[in-house]
């Protein structure tokens, strides 16, 4: 009892290599979408990778961009087979190589679904390490003279500007680190040697901001300094003049976005990649069974498997399990196995 | 004597007709750029038109935008006749309208010359208008609550950051305007009070700048305030300190960006001068090929094509004495009038 069983006459098989030909060029120009998504979400993670805890991240883009250029290979050999599969002289060239062929296809169509999957699975992910990552750049923030940490006092404030936020969670965090390196604190001062001493850790605190976080869409002038007791917000509502968002949940949201349309649409190039796969599946077995039939101008079906999934399943368990038994001996006639008989003729 | 003569046959006929049609599909790619750009410069103008005081030029993208569509449509037609040149009874519908279209393409040769032209010219338009306006928006930062300048502090605070600038020609023009509102200012307190009456105008003048003038490179914490006093911060020194806030003046920043925007697309339009000029020379080409030949129903018969009927002096003679006579037809001549009497 075969699965989706279609018979086909020959002009319908000829129609069906060349319509699979032709989709088989399109799925190589997916196949660099693909590739060129792929490079597109590296080169968006490479940028803010200093305010990243791990590089885990990483390898979703890679999977992309191995998938996007295995589809363009394989796509490109399929679109060959699928021509010389029109005629059956032609077809006896590839026979050997179409089953191969399909189970490669089967297995790189499978990693594009995991590719799709994953890119909604890593939010989680992200934001752990975003977390993590923030929470490093700020604290290392005042370490512009430290080898390796020259330059995050620059990421975090080109951040902060650029995605309008301040701090890990909001702007208070700044409060709770020490962000003006003591190299330009004046020692000798005893207001700034009060403050260090009243701290536990001997951190120098105030509830200050960076510059970078002060919002352009303010009217008035920054206040970043005393922002606890800032009296002439009096006059107006209490409202800062600083990003209220917090930059862990604006990174988030600019690399979901992204990462929810990349996956879109690798699910939509899943979808047309299973639909060619099925296409050569009918395409090889129609061919095998014309010429198994010997008349090439008849009839002859196709079909996605031989039997049903339950007899498939079955019978492709029995050929793995007899794979291990290939060395035991059982039927082999060559092998001198002592017999009754010839015990009889020893005494005679 | 025809003015470069080039004998043509068959093969070469073809080959000619098919060059001059791709040529003229180049031309009309160039020319959809050249409209595309006009359009970016058009938005670029726009975007900082309140950095120019609202008082921009827009002549040269509006010239930019005409120009890249005649282009379109000139070379279109061009090509459409290189494509029916090959056969005679489509080529005949065209080839009265050559000559006129000749002309066309000569003039607008002549308007894309002027416009290239201008491209070089206006910057020094552009490069007054900016030092007018960033004057302006220097002392109308602090004017949010006035209908029509609300958005001055926002638009040249992002200037500031984008271009990495601070001031007209450098910082120490903050230093001249009184840049935070007297909204903000606590009238209460001595010290603003001093400042305030120990300025002729009144004026509450510090030496602090904008945060958007801080320099997100610098390795400390940016110093905003108290510039000029070194005893104010811990080890700054005013006169050595360069990573502090942006050196440059937003009027040198703006103006080398639109002056290399101006110059590239003054450089685009030369080389489509060029791409049109040879347009036109194998069109004449062509159609003179197309018209010397011996036997029109022989398509194998050799014939020769020229960019001149005659030399290039007497061309020009020919053209002012056509251009003399047509001014003078209006003119009755002096010697018939009393000869017709007497």
């Amino acid at each position: 009892m075969a699965v989706g069983k279609v018979t086909f006459s020959k002009v319908e098989r000829e129609k069906l290599a060349e319509v699979l030909w032709l989709l088989n060029w399109i799925s190589v120009v997916t196949g660099t979408i693909l590739f060129g998504l792929g490079l597109f979400l590296r080169v968006e993670i490479h940028k803010w990778q200093e305010v990243m805890s791990e590089q885990g991240i990483l390898y979703v883009p890679h999977m992309l961009i191995t998938t996007g250029l295995a589809a363009c290979c394989i796509n490109f050999f399929g679109g060959k087979i699928c021509l010389d599969c029109a005629d059956t002289n032609k077809f006896l060239r590839w026979k050997l190589v179409m089953m191969p062929y399909i189970i490669c296809t089967f297995f790189f169509t499978s990693c594009v679904l995991a590719g799709a999957l994953m890119c909604y699975g890593i939010r989680s992910q992200m934001e752990e390490s975003l977390f993590m990552g923030l929470r490093n750049a700020m604290r290392y923030y005042k370490d512009t003279d430290t080898p390796g940490r020259c330059n995050l006092k620059r990421t975090v404030d080109l951040l902060q500007i650029q995605f309008q936020c301040c701090g890990n969670t909001g702007y208070r965090d700044w409060f709770h680190i020490q962000w003006i390196s003591s190299r330009y604190l004046d020692m000798s001062s005893s207001a700034v040697v009060d403050r260090m001493r009243s701290n536990v850790e001997g951190k120098y605190l105030m509830d200050g901001v960076p510059f970078s976080c002060c919002s352009t869409f303010s009217p008035w002038p920054c206040i970043q300094q005393h922002l606890s007791t800032s009296s002439t917000q009096d006059k107006q509502s209490q409202q800062l003049n600083l990003w209220r968002r917090g930059c862990r949940q604006a990174l988030l949201d600019h690399y979901t976005g992204i990462m929810q349309s990349i996956g879109l649409t690798v699910l939509l190039i899943w979808l047309f990649e299973l639909l060619v796969l099925t296409g050569v599946r009918y395409l090889q077995t129609a061919m095998e069974n014309v010429l198994r039939l010997g008349d090439p101008e008849s009839e002859s079906d196709g079909w996605i498997l031989e039997n049903s999934l339950a007899e498939t399943a079955r019978s492709n368990f029995n050929i793995i399990k007899n794979l291990g038994k290939c060395y035991q001996v059982d039927d082999d006639p060559n092998i001198n196995v002592p017999t009754a008989a010839a015990e009889e003729e020893l005494p005679s | 004597m025809p003015f470069m003569p080039v004998k043509f046959n068959l093969q070469k006929r073809v080959k000619l007709a098919q060059g001059l049609w791709m040529l003229y599909w180049f031309s009309v790619i160039a020319g959809i750029l050249i409209f595309s750009l006009g359009i970016f410069f058009k938005i670029e103008l726009r975007k900082r038109s309140e950095m120019m005081d609202n008082n921009e030029s827009h002549l040269v993208p509006n010239l930019l935008i005409l120009v890249g569509l005649l282009a379109c449509g000139l070379n279109a037609f061009g090509g459409k006749v290189c494509h029916d040149s090959l056969d005679p009874i489509k080529f005949s519908k065209w080839k009265p309208m050559l000559k006129t279209y000749l002309l066309l393409c000569c003039g607008f040769n002549v308007l894309l010359v002027l416009v290239s032209l201008l491209c070089f010219l206006m910057q020094f338009s552009v490069y007054l208008t900016l030092a007018e306006g960033l004057s302006y928006a220097i002392r109308f930062y602090k004017d949010t609550d006035t209908p029509g300048r609300c958005f001055m502090k926002r638009t040249l605070d992002m200037t500031q950051i984008e271009f990495h600038c601070c001031g007209n020609n450098n910082f120490r023009d903050w230093f001249e305007v009184q840049w935070i509102s007297n909204r903000y200012l606590d009238m209460s307190n001595d010290v603003v009070k001093d400042r305030v009456l120990s300025n002729v105008e009144g004026k509450y003048l510090m030496d602090s700048v904008p945060f958007s003038c801080c320099n997100p490179g610098s390795p400390r914490p940016c110093i905003q305030h108290h510039l000029t006093n070194n005893s104010a911060h811990y080890d700054y020194d005013h006169r050595t300190e360069e990573l502090n806030i942006w050196t440059r003046g937003c009027l040198e920043a703006l103006f080398s960006y639109y002056s290399s925007l101006m110059s590239s697309i003054g450089v685009f339009v030369l080389f489509a001068i060029i791409l049109e000029s040879v347009d036109m020379a194998g069109l004449k080409y062509l159609s003179t090929a197309l018209e010397t030949m011996a036997e029109p129903e022989n398509p194998e018969c050799e014939s020769e094509g020229w960019l001149l009927e005659k030399g290039v002096k007497e061309t020009f003679s020919d053209l002012l004495t056509k251009l003399k006579t047509l001014g003078r037809t209006n003119q009755v001549e002096g010697g018939d009038a009393p000869e017709a009497n007497t």
